[in-house]
Formats: structure tokens, C-alpha cells, sequence
């Protein structure tokens, strides 16, 4: 078995979200190259090569600057082909689920996306993932010879540094798709932040819409204080208290920090979909009822609006 | 603009929690169905863009809804023509014979056939999450695609500016029709779609439209077609096959603290992660 890991960039580098696909790789257990797509890249080709894998493959060119799956499916289809790859691996970033897909109808592959667990049993591989918002597990079987996977980032340890160097080695950029002529990179609105990124974070202060206009103010000092990525339930982001990239659950970012504050959440579905997987969870919510007791390990009732500031000048003593 | 937008019925995404799983089979029932959320916000997507929202009753274009399914699904596209859809296909399958994969491919067969601008879809099914079925129709089509879709402006019709959601902020891309696009929470704000036929300065209320009585009438004259899935593919096989589902794993109990100093004091000494 063979498995080719896709890259994502941010930048030049290599963004963290990469080393959860290659701990997929290593779990299966099986030699694995990764494969980097962009212009200008060498900042992150030489930072993939730190992981062990057989070969860096690098398509490298000033059409592949921007990430779109027009362009980047076909490097990825050919590479798998070329190098005779059985499993291709992207992380389930917005970035992975764009491409992967693309990439699996190119390569006549099934895909199983945002998997959180992988069983090799002799070269057969199982593969567990969520369903219902997480409220069941299945287990599948990807029928085809070339499978394509996207992996939960949360669930798969980032991958620590070997050293050593892997081999680089350029592949060719094939020839367009014709789709690829019908769309134009625009612009990236790029949320501009000091805070670690939330699927990187060992903390995350998540606030509700009980928040209102307050949002930033009452959270950011906690958030500040603890080093904290700032999170958001879907009802927050809808009522505009938050930018909708800050968006926890089923279908914003699925995280599993060490420590999640949920403030103000109330704990619907699809909001616990998406943090439920993190080591220790903190409520803080003024309705003994909120559904979101139920998941969390330490629960205090009192409004939000005394208990942050508390928690705050309790935290600088 | 035609636009087709595919359809999916889901068991009811607010009492997910109450599935059950018994020898490895997921059990849904008891459980109300209901349109896949994601797929009501392309339905309403659709509408904004082939109407003048000021004056929405004379249609500005066409928008084909299809699901695939037994009989009773047809109970979904009937509530979607009542919005304001003008026609609806049902494709006959079981839901254990269908994978996305499938779909795609049956996808591509009718639309082959009924030669929409722009195919609108929900990002994901919230059933089975699997968020692939735009971007496999896309790629078997060979057209240009924009994922994760918060704002659309129509631009004569003949291109769509999209802002996509991404990780990091707001991805915007223009793709030249045809096109597919799937559709995220936000595409149904107020001011998230901009059509060539109404006025700029118009509002939408927030969310997806509801049908009024005389409507829900009028929808049961609209066409409703039946397309046997032989007749889109003769490939049924799937790609992925589920051996067996399983409940998450429970989390211990925690424990309600009385005051932040307790909290703050127990997060130290017994969680140890501060």
C-alpha cells in the first residue's frame, strides 16, 4: 500500500492541518509521500520533508497560486496515478472537502469524508466516521482499488517532526481543465487574528447568542488571558454577534481542544456535534436546563455577565 | 437562469440525539422526516434568483427540484413547489441502493437532459454528512464549482460572484456559468443573494420562505415527473458500503461547581489544564 498525502498551505507554509493527514498515514501504517501544490512553495516542501515520508512531490507553478479544485484536482489525480497510489489523504479543512471529491471522480475512487478513525486489518481498511451530527459512528469499506479519504483534524494528532530530509522531487502540472477557465480567484477576506487558529488551539472560549452586541468585549479579555481561540455558536454567527469563521459545530469547525468554554451556549445538536470531542468542557449558562450541562464536566449556573469578569480576576491571582 | 436544485429528505435534524442503534443498524423511527436544511436554503437560494423579490409571483426563470427516493418523497418536492418551485422530478430509488457517487452520476445524466444554467445545492445532507455530492456533479460534468456558498450576485446571469466560507474568512470566486454551487447557513440572510431582477435595495426576510395555503393548493397542478435511476445510470454499484453503526461513546457525568472560584480551583487540581 501506498498513500499520497495532499498538503494545504496557508501562505507559504505548511498549514498545521497537514499533520493530521500525515498521522492518518502513519496510523494505516504504510510508506507515504506528500504532495504539495502552489507557487513559491519551497518554505513549506522543506518543512514536509521533516516527516519521514518516501518523497516530497512538488507541482509548483504560478497557475496554482490560488487554491481552487479546478486547478489542484488534476495535479493530485495525476501524481496518484503516476506514483501508483492506492489511498489519497487531505484533512476535512473547507480547503480538503473543495478538492477531494474532485479529485476522487477523476481517479473513478470512493471517498469517505471527515473520517475519525482508520483500521488496517492486512491491507483492508475500515474506516470510522460520524454521522447524524455525531450522534452515530459507522463503519465503511471504500469498494473502489483507489480510495480518497479526508480526515477530522481533531481526531488525528498533529504529527510531530522526524527530522531528516525526504527526497523532493518536481512533478509535471498537467494541462487545465476546461473548468478551470470558467472560474476566477477573486479575493480571500482573511480574518485578520492573533489568536491561534481553532482547529489548533488547546483552548477555545466559545460564546452564544446570549452574548448580543457584547460578544467581543466580555469574551476577547478571557480569551486574551488564556491564549484562547474565540468560538461561536451557529445562533451567535446567525445573529451576527460573530464572524461566521468562528463557527463551532456540524457545520462550521469541529474542534477538540484540551479545554472548551461554552458561555452562554445552550448546547443544540448541531453545536455539540462540533465540540463535543474535547478533554474538558466548562459551561457557564444561567438555565440549569441548557442541554449543554449534559455534556459538560464542570458546569456553573449564573449569569455569564458577572461570571466571566469573576472568572477573569480569579484566573490573574 | 434555470436552476436545479437536488433535494434530500432527512429524519429530523433537531432530535438527531434520538436515534437509536441496535445491532448496528441506525434506527430513525419515530422520527419526523423533514427537508435537509441545507438543501431548503439552495431551494430558497434558487427562487431569489429567478424572481424580482419585490414583486416575486411573475417568475424571472425556472427552478427544477429532484430527489431521488421511494413514493412517499415526493411528499418534499410538493412542499418545495409550494414555495414557489416549478417543477419537480422524483427519481425512483431505495435509500440503502445510493451512495453520493451514485447520485452524481445520476445527477449528471438529468442534467444532461434538462440543461439547467446553474445546479444549487445544499453543502451537506445533515444524515449522513457527507458532503460530496456537488463536487463529484461538478467534476463528472466538467464544470467549474463554488463550495460553502454565503453570499451569491448574479451578474446577468451569465457569471455568479459567490463568497465561500472558508476556515480563515471569506473566500470570493467567480465562476462562469454553467456552474454548480453548494450552499452554506448565511445564503438565506436578508442580503446574502443578488439578483439581475430585483431592485438592490430590496430585503429578504431572514430564512427560507414559507407556503401559503392557496400555494400548497396550486403546487399539486405542477408537474411532477417519476425517472426510473436505470434510465439515468445503468451503473448502480456503490462505492461505499457501511458494515455497522455504533452510538458515541458516553461522557462521564461532570459536576455543576457553585462559583467561579470553585471552578477555577477544580480546572487546576483536578483537570490540571490551567
Amino acid at each position: 500500500m501506498n498513500i499520497l498525502v495532499i498538503a494545504e498551505l496557508h501562505e507559504d507554509s505548511l498549514r498545521k492541518s497537514t499533520h493530521s493527514a500525515i498521522t492518518f498515514a502513519k496510523n494505516v501504517g504504510a510508506p507515504f509521500s506528500v504532495l504539495v501544490i502552489g507557487s513559491g512553495a519551497d518554505k513549506a516542501v522543506q518543512e514536509a520533508a521533516t516527516f519521514g515520508a518516501q518523497k516530497v512531490l512538488v507541482a509548483d507553478d504560478a497557475s496554482l497560486k490560488d487554491p481552487l479544485a479546478e486547478r489542484y484536482a488534476p495535479v493530485v489525480a495525476q501524481v496518484a496515478k503516476g506514483g501508483n497510489f492506492d489511498v489519497v489523504v487531505v484533512t476535512a479543512s473547507s480547503y480538503g472537502k473543495d478538492i477531494a471529491p474532485r479529485v476522487a471522480a477523476k481517479l473513478g475512487a470512493g471517498y469517505a469524508t471527515d473520517i475519525s478513525g482508520v483500521k488496517n486489518d492486512g491491507g483492508k481498511l475500515t474506516f470510522k466516521r460520524p454521522v447524524y451530527a455525531g450522534n452515530a459512528f459507522g463503519y465503511c469499506e471504500i469498494q473502489t482499488p483507489v480510495k480518497v479519504v479526508s480526515v477530522r483534524q481533531s481526531e488525528f494528532a498533529a504529527a510531530e517532526s522526524s527530522g531528516g530530509a525526504s527526497p523532493v522531487e518536481k512533478v509535471a502540472v498537467p494541462a487545465a481543465d476546461p473548468a478551470a477557465a470558467r472560474v476566477e480567484f477573486v479575493s480571500l477576506e482573511a480574518a485578520k487574528s492573533e489568536r491561534p487558529d481553532l482547529g489548533e488551539a488547546k483552548v477555545i472560549v466559545s460564546g452564544g447568542r446570549a452574548l448580543k452586541e457584547r460578544f467581543a468585549e466580555v469574551l476577547d479579555p478571557l480569551a486574551n488571558l488564556l491564549g484562547a481561540a474565540v468560538g461561536a455558536s451557529r445562533a451567535a454567527c446567525d445573529a451576527g454577534y460573530a464572524p461566521p469563521e468562528l463557527q463551532v459545530g456540524q457545520t462550521g469547525r469541529v474542534v477538540a481542544p484540551q479545554l472548551y468554554f461554552a458561555i452562554g451556549i445552550s448546547g443544540a445538536i448541531q453545536h455539540l456535534a462540533g465540540m463535543k470531542g474535547s478533554k474538558n468542557i466548562v459551561a457557564v449558562n444561567k438555565d440549569p436546563e441548557a442541554p449543554i450541562f449534559q455534556v459538560a464536566d464542570y458546569g456553573l449556573v449564573q449569569d455569564l455577565f458577572t461570571a466571566v469578569p469573576e472568572l477573569i480576576t480569579e484566573l490573574k491571582k | 437562469m434555470k436552476v436545479l436544485v437536488p433535494l434530500k429528505r432527512v429524519s429530523d435534524p433537531d432530535n438527531a440525539n434520538k436515534i437509536k442503534i441496535a445491532g448496528g443498524k441506525i434506527d430513525t423511527t419515530g422520527l419526523e422526516w423533514k427537508p435537509n436544511p441545507f438543501d431548503e436554503y439552495a431551494v430558497e437560494t434558487a427562487l431569489r434568483l429567478t424572481e424580482n423579490g419585490a414583486s416575486p409571483k411573475v417568475r424571472q426563470g425556472e427552478v427544477v427540484v429532484v430527489t431521488f427516493g421511494p413514493k412517499e418523497t415526493e411528499m418534499t418536492l410538493r412542499a418545495a413547489l409550494a414555495t414557489g418551485a416549478d417543477k419537480a422530478i422524483r427519481i425512483d430509488a431505495k435509500d440503502e441502493d445510493l451512495d453520493g457517487d451514485l447520485i452524481a452520476r445520476a445527477l449528471k445524466a438529468l442534467v444532461e437532459k434538462e440543461k439547467p444554467d446553474l445546479v444549487l445545492a445544499g453543502k451537506q445532507a445533515v444524515d449522513g454528512d457527507s458532503n460530496q455530492v456537488g463536487q463529484l456533479l461538478a467534476e463528472y460534468l466538467g464544470w467549474p464549482q463554488a463550495t460553502f456558498a454565503g453570499t451569491i450576485k448574479s451578474e446577468g446571469d451569465k457569471s455568479l460572484l459567490v463568497g465561500r466560507e472558508v476556515d480563515g474568512g471569506t473566500l470570493n470566486l467567480r465562476v462562469t456559468l454553467p456552474a454548480v454551487v453548494t450552499v452554506d447557513l448565511r445564503i438565506v440572510a436578508p442580503k446574502s443573494v443578488t439578483s439581475v431582477h430585483t431592485p438592490p435595495t430590496h430585503n429578504y426576510a431572514d430564512g427560507v420562505r414559507f407556503a401559503a395555503l392557496m400555494a400548497i393548493m396550486a403546487a399539486k397542478k405542477k408537474p411532477l415527473i417519476e425517472v426510473k435511476l436505470a434510465d439515468l445510470t445503468t451503473d448502480a454499484a456503490l462505492k461505499i458500503k457501511y458494515s455497522a453503526f455504533e452510538p458515541p461513546a458516553a461522557r462521564k457525568a461532570g459536576v455543576k461547581v457553585k462559583t467561579v472560584a470553585e471552578l477555577v480551583q477544580k480546572l487546576k487540581t483536578e483537570a490540571k489544564v490551567l
